[in-house]
């Protein structure tokens, strides 16, 4: 309960006049064979803290570029980003992985599960990248959150896709980040599994306060966000 | 601190996951290896030493022509070592109307240190045969205790008193060995034992006299190393260290062969293992490069990704070499303790030294192959994360293994002892990997350009190596250095070692007769002949002292290598001959020119010998010998093979030069076991003779051969389990993808059998394509050990062709199809799935 207080509170300081993602111009070309590709042109996008994004579109048009240069993952050809009012580009790949760890948290489609580690090692991870004291209980706490209490000692192969992605949650999670991206979350999962990580996953959004930026083929959950921006051949279509 | 604690917090992790097997048991492999090795000859070495050290009388000894100073005594008991002390010279002694000039020694109670006295009963009624017994302590003051040639010349039987210069002392006993006679040229005359305390009323000590003073210590090995240490910086002009390094060096060059052959079968398994580590290695990169993507996306840094995964490999490098000494003092033991009953030694206990080689090893072996591929891994890209199909950039570089086989060299030239030996591996290594590479490139490109038509497991094995063409080769490459490494070990080892018993042929001298006078020579002949022994070749010998180098009087103070000090400080032997001897070589200059200047004597030096005292071609020596001074150029360097037991000098010259010179002869013979007996009709003829027997030298030295016979076989066993460390990391390193892959065609409808097949195809090629690599690395190698580490001439058999490609396909289609049965019957759906 406390948490959730403090969260909410948190929630107008950030929202009310600066976006928390503001991306300008961002452009993104590839060279292969010898000719130029354009894959994402002039996107523009703010964000405000809190606000859930879903970015859609056809498979290579460009959705998950989007989001890898929005986290930072991946530098544009042209363009900006700020995040929580810093430009990631002018930070070296260093600084720029730094920033993820303190205000980003990710979830895949592969959900990207660490194989040699169980569950509960997979959450904890994060943690103690950041130096974080006890790890291990706040890793157990986020665990029993997301319904994995029996599962806590099982490796990512011994767990089924839906509770995989769980695991996941709770590892994105876990840092208390301002901005979560996930990339097709549901991609891998059934439908009713699916449905069921999409709950969880704006549940926890709702009580953490965290800005979402979703990359989705999945109409129930591109629904359930507040804003959907749907990309075509690289350019964004209102 | 907290990211070494995340370390191994992932370390465990990986354990526990199985994904750290391959890498530890190779590293253990390696470190016990050579840790095991270490051990042992260290073990072995100290008994050799130990053992030869009997012909000293000690472990080390100081010797002086004048009294050495108490303070030597005094600091050798200070560090716990056990002394005693000697004093020899030459003196007439008396028995009624005969005397006799006798080297006497007078000794002091605890002679000898080491070895054994060995007192003789002369023959009774009663028994004929003389019975030896070994000597309590030394002779009663009053008493004194003869050799065989002072009872024979002065008639004397026990009991009988003779005259020892003013005293009257009782012949008590006959010596019919003492440990310390062979040692150097000391004296040639008989011998008689005397107790020092009876010095004095002897009178014989008198100013100007001829004397030797010798302190002996003996004692543990660090404490004398450390009084060897001590002693040597205050020793005065006159004083010298002996020990039976200098003393016999024929010893020193088998002790030193000894350890070179089992430092390389130990170096072989280290070089298979690192073949396994480098493929090891490539698998744990492909398998964390998901999870250091992952890492980076949470927010890891690639410093932090540097240290995570530095701590991480030296936590294991650190607790692998661990294992791998605790598993080398076991193994160690365990031959030691077969060795001690096999040879009836009881081998001293080992020095911490070799584990500390060992930890060593495991460290640099694993952080050499595993940094390159670290420093990579950090900069692994985090867009991974969503674009699976990025891959490190020089993921596939084989210059990574460069930095392993440059930190390979270095534990070669380390454990080898020659710089020249590791660089000459280090880019044999290169070579070899290199024309590995570039041949196996050139073969899947040429011969496997088009896949075979149809759709026979040939065919798709073969497409499979063309498809996976690096790291086919990279398999092929590690496993065929491996199996290089092996088979130059098996194949080779028995002919290196036969190559080397042959060079100490059954009937080497065993007896050298020094002393032997112009006019004796004939006599001798005919002695031979009488006892059916073959004529041995005579060598004529002028004793010489060196006085000037290039007309510079020579000063003791300018060598300060003490070696050099002693070479200099004493009366040098040369002699002469017209040719050179079959164990001589030329390594520098030539043999006798053509034509004799009168003016230039041209003088043949022993390389090794001119090299510790600075010489060189075209330096002019001058010597005082007995009939005059004498000079002349060294025009040639010869290299002395003193394995062989033959009689050989430092300097030689020209027949004829020292005509004028007073000389003596000097020869070598074969004396059977069962002609032991016609010794003492030799001393009796020729009393003046001083016989040397190296029969126990020899005998040590072809012991030690057996031994180093004995556990190479044992380290081969490392070696072997090292290559079954290679072939199982060279199976999991494509293992994954393997598993994918079967996925994908059974979906599509292959039956089991039929990759089953494909695969066996791929894994007989790869073998084929290994033995080959194999076969040509082990013959060059094989051949460069023999003629630079070992020098021996050795060549290559055709039959490791043969046996290296059979073998390679043999083995590793068996284990590969072993080693994937597994991945083919995992059901499709689960591995798609993931």
């Amino acid at each position: 309960m406390a948490r959730k207080l403090i969260v909410e509170q948190l929630v107008p300081v950030n929202g009310n006049n600066q976006p928390i993602i503001q991306a300008s111009n961002l452009t993104k070309e590839v060279e292969t064979g010898g000719e130029r590709l354009i894959i994402l042109q002039d996107i523009n996008l703010q964000v405000s803290a809190g606000e859930s994004i879903a970015v859609v579109g056809a498979s290579g048009s460009g959705k998950s570029t989007l989001l890898g240069l929005l986290a930072g993952l991946d530098v544009p050809t042209h363009g900006t980003v700020f995040l929580d009012g810093e430009d990631i580009f002018k930070l070296d790949e260093d600084e720029r992985a730094s920033l993820r760890g303190r205000l980003l948290g990710f979830m895949f489609q592969s959900f990207q599960l660490l194989p040699s580690l169980i569950a509960l090692e997979n959450v904890m991870l994060p943690l103690e990248l950041s130096g974080a004291d006890n790890a291990r209980d706040i890793a157990h706490d986020w665990l029993v959150r997301v319904g994995l209490e029996e599962r806590v000692g099982h490796y990512p192969r011994q767990l089924s896709g839906g509770e995989q992605q769980r695991v996941a949650i709770a590892r994105a999670f876990v840092t208390h980040p301002k901005m979560l991206f996930a990339d097709e979350p549901t991609g891998n999962l059934d439908v009713a599994t699916g449905a069921q990580i999409i709950d969880l996953m704006f549940q926890i959004n709702r009580e953490q306060g965290t800005t979402l930026v979703l990359v989705t083929h999945d109409k129930n959950l591109s629904a359930r966000c507040s804003r959907v921006i749907e990309l075509v051949a690289g350019r964004a279509v209102d | 601190m907290n990211m070494i604690r995340l370390s191994l917090r992932m370390l465990l992790r990986d354990w526990r996951a199985g994904e750290l097997y391959i890498l530890t048991l190779a590293l253990v492999i390696a470190v016990s290896s050579v840790a095991t090795v270490s051990f042992f000859s260290d073990r072995v070495q100290k008994a050799l030493v130990l053992e030869s050290n009997q012909l000293l009388g000690g472990d080390l000894l100081v010797t002086s022509d004048s009294p050495v100073p108490p303070s030597y005594a005094e600091h050798a008991k200070q560090i716990g070592l056990r002394t005693t002390h000697l004093v020899r010279f030459p003196s007439m002694v008396s028995f009624g109307d005969n005397s006799l000039l006798t080297s006497i020694k007078a000794v002091a109670p605890g002679y000898p240190l080491r070895g054994e006295l060995k007192l003789a009963n002369p023959p009774t009624e009663e028994n004929i045969a003389q019975s030896i017994r070994i000597a309590q302590g030394i002779p009663k003051p009053g008493t004194v205790w003869v050799d065989e040639k002072v009872v024979n010349a002065l008639k004397v039987t026990l009991g009988d008193k003779i005259e020892v210069g003013a005293a009257e002392m009782t012949v008590m006993s006959m010596v019919e060995s003492e440990p310390d006679h062979s040692v150097g040229f000391v004296s040639m005359n008989p011998r008689l034992l005397m107790n020092e305390k009876d010095l004095a009323i002897t009178q014989l000590i008198q100013p100007g006299s001829r004397i030797n003073y010798q302190l002996l210590v003996a004692g543990d090995e660090t404490q004398v190393r450390e009084f060897r240490h001590w002693v040597k910086d205050r020793l005065s002009p006159g004083e010298r260290i002996v020990s039976i390094q200098e003393a016999r060096p024929e010893i020193r060059s088998a002790l030193d062969r000894a350890g070179k052959f089992l430092n390389l079968a130990a170096l072989a398994s280290v070089v298979v293992a690192a073949a396994a580590i480098a493929l090891a290695i490539r698998r744990f990169i492909q398998r964390h490069l998901d999870g250091c993507a992952v890492m980076r996306c949470l927010g890891a840094t690639e410093s932090d990704l540097l240290r995570l995964y530095s701590y991480y490999f030296i936590m294991l490098g650190l607790a692998a070499s661990l294992l791998g000494c605790i598993f080398a003092v076991l193994t160690q033991e365990f031959l030691s303790y077969w060795l001690e009953e096999l040879i009836g030694v009881t081998l001293p206990l080992p020095s911490t030294l070799p584990a500390i080689q060992g930890m060593l090893t495991g460290m640099v072996l694993l952080l050499g192959f595993a940094l390159p591929p670290l420093l990579n891994l950090r900069q692994v890209p985090a867009l991974r994360v969503i674009r699976r199909d990025l891959e490190l950039a020089n993921m596939h570089s084989l210059a990574g293994y460069g930095f392993g086989i440059v930190i390979l060299s270095i534990l070669f030239i380390w454990k080898a002892g020659s710089f020249k030996l590791g660089i000459m591996i280090m880019l044999g290594f290169l070579l070899a990997v290199i024309f590995f590479g570039l041949f196996g490139w050139l073969l899947i490109r040429l011969f496997l350009l088009t896949r075979p038509p149809g759709s026979s497991p040939w065919s798709y094995g073969l497409a499979n190596i063309r498809r996976r063409a690096i790291p086919s080769l990279v398999q092929a490459t590690a496993l065929g250095l491996g199996l290089m490494a092996l088979l130059t070990l098996t194949l080779t080892r028995n002919d290196l070692l036969q190559d080397w018993q042959a060079r100490l042929p059954e009937n080497a001298p065993n007896r050298f007769l020094v002393n032997v006078q112009p006019d004796q020579q004939e006599r001798l002949m005919v002695f031979f002949d009488e006892h059916a022994i073959p004529r041995p070749k005579v060598f004529p010998m002028v004793r010489g002292r060196l006085l000037e180098i290039n007309d510079r009087a020579v000063n003791l103070e300018d060598y300060p290598d003490p070696r050099a000090k002693q070479l200099i400080n004493r009366e040098f032997n040369l002699s002469w001959t017209d040719t050179l001897q079959p164990d001589n070589e030329i390594v520098a200059g030539h043999w006798w020119s053509e034509e004799v200047i009168p003016s230039e004597h041209e003088l043949s030096m022993e390389e090794g010998f001119a090299e510790t005292l600075g010489l060189k071609l075209g330096d002019r020596l001058s010597f005082y010998t007995g009939g005059g001074d004498f000079s002349a150029t060294i025009t040639s360097l010869r290299k002395v093979d003193w394995d062989t037991f033959q009689v050989n000098f430092f300097a030689v010259v020209r027949p004829g030069l020292l005509d004028n010179y007073p000389a003596s002869y000097v020869t070598s013979f074969y004396l059977p076991p069962d002609k032991i007996q016609i010794m003492q009709e030799l001393t009796r003829i020729f009393p003046n003779f001083l016989i040397i027997d190296v029969a126990s030298v020899i005998e040590r030295v072809q012991n030690m051969i057996g031994q180093v016979t004995h556990a190479i076989e044992f380290v081969f066993l490392f070696t072997l389990l090292a290559g079954f460390a290679v072939m199982y990391a060279a199976i999991a390193s494509t293992q994954d993808e393997r598993i994918y892959e079967a996925a994908i065609f059974r979906t599509l409808g292959a039956r089991k059998q039929q990759l089953a097949r494909a695969w066996a195809v791929e894994f007989a090629v790869l073998g084929a394509l290994a033995g080959f690599f194999a076969a040509a690395g082990a013959s060059v190698l094989g051949y460069l050990i023999g003629k630079y580490a070992l020098h021996i001439t050795y060549s290559p058999s055709p039959w490791i062709w043969v046996i290296g490609v059979l073998v390679s396909i043999i083995s590793v289609t068996a284990f590969g199809v072993i080693g994937t049965r597994t991945t083919l019957s995992q059901p499709p759906l689960q591995v798609l799935r993931k």
